[in-house]
């Protein structure tokens, strides 16, 4: 799924755009579980919005940031998503809303 | 041939903003010389969890990086508190990570035992009040 079709699908807005195309998702908030779980290539729904979210995208080969929740991503994490082609979808619905319409 | 490349890193331990960039620099540095994506990130997490040990729980300190042709060996060593416990800080879901961590996303008591999964060789040695260093070997042959 790419950034468009889950923007498109959750009511959300894109914030970072790519066409990478992701086959599986994660869901979670603390980052070492994340690092320790999530597949690589993966879309990553979370309500963290700090800089240290696009680390560990980087580091863990997560392409597709998903913020749901309606949070605002910092201007530092936009930035470097950016730099490193990280697509970022955020999103009113909770992480619950958001994995139903994905799914 | 032969020669193995040495990297050489401090790390800030006032610094949640830059931290991870040795880690991403090492990266690079791998992707560079053509190792399979599926170990550099094995190595990418592995330090990265300790980067940020280093600068959540022992004040920042130096990662030092060799790379051999089969192998690359990453050290970690803080001159910060120290572990009183390392089989306790071994255990997933153990932290002494504070409110103010966690509400940047760690302290799930994960980083240790990540480094453990994710290195081929893991080693920690700590003195409370001396520090921490932490030695992780990963090999590159296993997935390529
Ligand atoms: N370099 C260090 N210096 C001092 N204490 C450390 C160091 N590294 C780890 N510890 C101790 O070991 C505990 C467990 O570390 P671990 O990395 O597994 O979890 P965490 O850092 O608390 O949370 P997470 O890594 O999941 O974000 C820490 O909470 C801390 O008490
Ligand atoms: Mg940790």
């Amino acid at each position: 799924m790419t950034a468009k079709e889950i923007s498109a699908k959750t009511n959300g807005k894109i914030a970072v755009d790519s066409d990478f195309d992701a086959k599986e998702f994660y869901v979670g908030d603390f980052l070492s579980r994340v690092m320790g779980k999530a597949p690589a290539d993966s879309a990553w729904i979370t309500v963290m919005s700090n800089v240290n979210v696009a680390g560990v995208a980087v580091l863990a080969e997560i392409k597709i940031i998903v913020l749901c929740e309606g949070v605002t991503p910092s201007e530092q994490l936009i930035d470097r998503c950016k730099e490193q082609q990280i697509a970022v979808v955020t999103t009113d619905l909770g992480a619950y809303e958001c994995c139903r319409l994905l799914s | 041939m032969g020669d193995s490349i040495k990297l050489r890193y401090d790390v800030n331990g006032e610094d949640f903003v830059t931290c991870g960039q040795a880690s991403e620099d090492v990266k690079r540095t791998l992707k560079g010389i053509g190792i399979p994506s599926a170990t550099i990130r094995r190595v990418s997490i592995a330090m990265y969890e300790g980067e940020i040990n280093m600068v959540i729980h022992g004040g920042g300190g130096v990662a030092e990086v060799e790379i051999f042709e089969d192998r690359i060996t990453i050290v970690l060593k803080d001159t910060g508190k120290g572990i009183a416990d390392i089989e306790k800080a071994m255990q997933e879901g153990y932290s002494t990570a504070t409110e103010d961590i966690r509400e940047l996303g760690f302290g799930a008591g994960m980083g240790l035992p990540n480094m453990k999964k994710y290195s081929d060789e893991f080693a920690i040695e700590s003195k409370v009040g001396q520090g921490t260093t932490v030695t992780m070997t990963i090999n590159f042959q296993e997935d390529a």
